[in-house]
């Protein structure tokens, strides 16, 4: 079965729903563990890589919990799948960046990624829709305890798992939230939550992770420390973080909604006219215009479509996504006409954004006029 | 003055990073710079550059100007300050002296708290229920009761079986 055989259409994925998804997309926990004595990735030599992933790959796939999964070697890739996989958050980056050496094992309902041979021997994480760390956690820690009893783990007593990167040691963990947070991006106080978050320990990163954009308004929310604190410990410090960030942003939109209503609409009537309408248009400027539409669905501006559609149009509009589909090798320009047309065509019966009949009294924000 | 990374051309490029009431430079010619993308905001991150640098120049403290070399995988410190990333789970042992203010720097602390792997957890339990049934069997033997000792030989010995028997980590 090829990888696309297996991967689970976007539209089901956006289906699925946890608790908060208006403001928290997706929550996941990742472990990283290395296999005692042998040489970490980045040093090891080619052929030890292919040592290491051949001992470690047949223990990740004889878990009960990776029964019916995909596991394939890096090199039997393509880059446009390795792409795919990075535009649907299952695989890092850097990952998609490796050949042969290095493998990735992804369970049937894509709830459990493995990585081998990534900057460790072992990155393995657990995804959840809506804030549900503590499920996720409990997911990878039945995983790791089932794998430590195959693979013997680089463990000090006094340090904790061993890891290629000292910022990673100790419980090897990073637990983090996938964030929409429009609100808090229109009522320009994004800057001041992410300077409090930093303050208190822990990394605000852009769409992608690691040095990268907040396209979209999307935000992740991780912890930084892994040594010192136990897992639980940090599970919740997360979630406290995260429940306190859901508040300002549900509070910024009710501000927003009440004091500058105008603004609002305004914004979320553009995105859809553009959406709707345009005849060429980038994946960075739709993903910034989705995420109008989304906050739009959110406050019942578009009552006949789910917010499922929006976040299935967040994912194939993607660039690799859109090549995916075509045979011919596409240039960013035809990319962004065949992208204008998808859109065009899935708003087609999408009607325009509806402020609710009772609007507020008066519009007391007189700087839009 | 030099380029800290390739200690040949002339720094050109200067970063000074403070965290807490630690101050870190670090002074780049061109090349290097351009090699460690400092010139790309998106991309660069000064977090992962001082950690090569800053903890390679404790290593060099810590080692008294003598070059070490992880005993089981070749690593050396000059190969951390260029990776920011060691060489196998052995080299937190080889270059522990120089790590422990770095971590320090890093982390809320610097002992692990965390999850322990099962084997480990039920030797270092027998271990210690080996320790308070060794005190017993002696406080037994002092006060001459004999049958509570016999008891205790035979737990201590049940004991050291499990151990054992266990898988050796």
């Amino acid at each position: 079965m090829t990888i696309h055989e297996f991967l689970i259409p976007p539209a089901d994925i956006a289906r699925r729903e946890g608790p908060h998804d208006k403001i928290v997309m997706s929550s996941r926990v990742r472990l990283a563990r290395n296999v005692k004595g042998l040489a970490f990735p980045g040093w090891a030599k080619k052929a030890e890589r292919i040592k290491t992933l051949d001992v470690i790959r047949p223990a990740v796939q004889a878990l009960p919990q990776m029964a019916d999964s995909f596991s394939e070697s890096m090199d039997n890739l393509s880059l446009l799948d390795k792409n795919i996989l990075v535009e649907r958050h299952l695989i890092s980056r850097e990952h998609a960046a490796k050949n042969a050496g290095s493998g990735l094992v992804l369970n049937r309902d894509e709830t459990l990624c493995v990585m081998i041979n990534e900057e460790d021997h072992l990155r393995m994480q657990a995804l959840r829709p809506g804030l549900q760390l503590k499920q996720a956690w409990q997911a990878i820690d039945v995983v790791d305890s089932k794998l430590e009893k195959k693979l013997e783990y680089a463990f000090s007593p006094e340090l904790g798992y061993l890891t290629a990167c000292p910022t990673n040691l100790g419980t090897g963990i990073r637990v983090s939230a996938m964030l929409h947070l429009p609100g808090l991006v229109l009522a320009e106080q994004i800057n001041q939550i992410i300077q409090a978050v930093n303050k208190l320990g822990l990394a605000v990163r852009g769409l992608y992770g690691e040095g990268t954009e907040a396209l979209g308004n999307v935000f992740q929310v991780s912890n930084q420390m892994t040594l010192g604190e136990s897992e639980p410990d940090i599970v919740e410090r997360l979630n406290k973080v995260l429940s306190q960030i859901i508040e300002h942003e549900e509070n910024a939109r009710g501000t927003l909604l009440e004091k500058k209503t105008k603004t609002v609409y305004n914004h979320i009537g553009r995105a859809y006219g553009i959406l709707a309408n345009a005849h060429s248009i980038s994946s960075k400027e739709t993903m910034n215009l989705l995420s109008l539409m989304r906050l739009g669905v959110d406050l019942a501006l578009f009552p006949e479509i789910e917010r499922a559609l929006v976040d299935e149009l967040f994912v194939i509009t993607q660039p690799n996504h859109l090549q995916k589909r075509y045979e011919d090798k596409l240039s960013a320009e035809e990319r962004d006409l065949l992208r204008a047309d998808m859109l065009r065509e899935r708003l087609r019966n999408v009607s325009r954004p509806k402020p609710p009949k009772a609007l507020p009294p008066a519009d007391k924000d007189k700087s839009s006029g | 003055m030099l380029c800290c990374v390739c200690k040949e051309k002339e720094a050109k490029v200067h970063l000074t990073q403070i965290v807490g009431d630690k101050m870190q430079k670090v002074d780049l010619c061109e090349a290097c710079a351009a090699q460690k993308g400092v010139n790309d905001p998106a991309g660069f991150s000064l977090a992962d550059l001082l950690l090569g640098l800053g903890a390679s120049q404790e290593m060099e403290q810590a080692a008294g100007g003598a070059e070490v070399k992880c005993p089981n995988c070749g690593f050396t410190q000059a190969d951390f300050k260029k990776a920011g990333r060691l060489g196998c789970s052995e080299c937190y042992h080889a270059f522990s002296e120089g790590l422990e203010g770095l971590l320090k720097t890093m982390h809320k602390g610097t002992r692990h708290t965390g999850k322990v792997p099962q084997s480990l957890q039920q030797s270092r339990d027998l271990a210690e229920r080996l320790k308070s049934l060794q005190k017993k069997l002696d406080k037994a033997v002092s006060d001459e009761d004999f049958e509570q000792a016999a008891q205790m030989r035979d737990e201590i010995k049940a004991t050291r079986d499990k151990l054992g028997a266990l898988p050796t980590t």
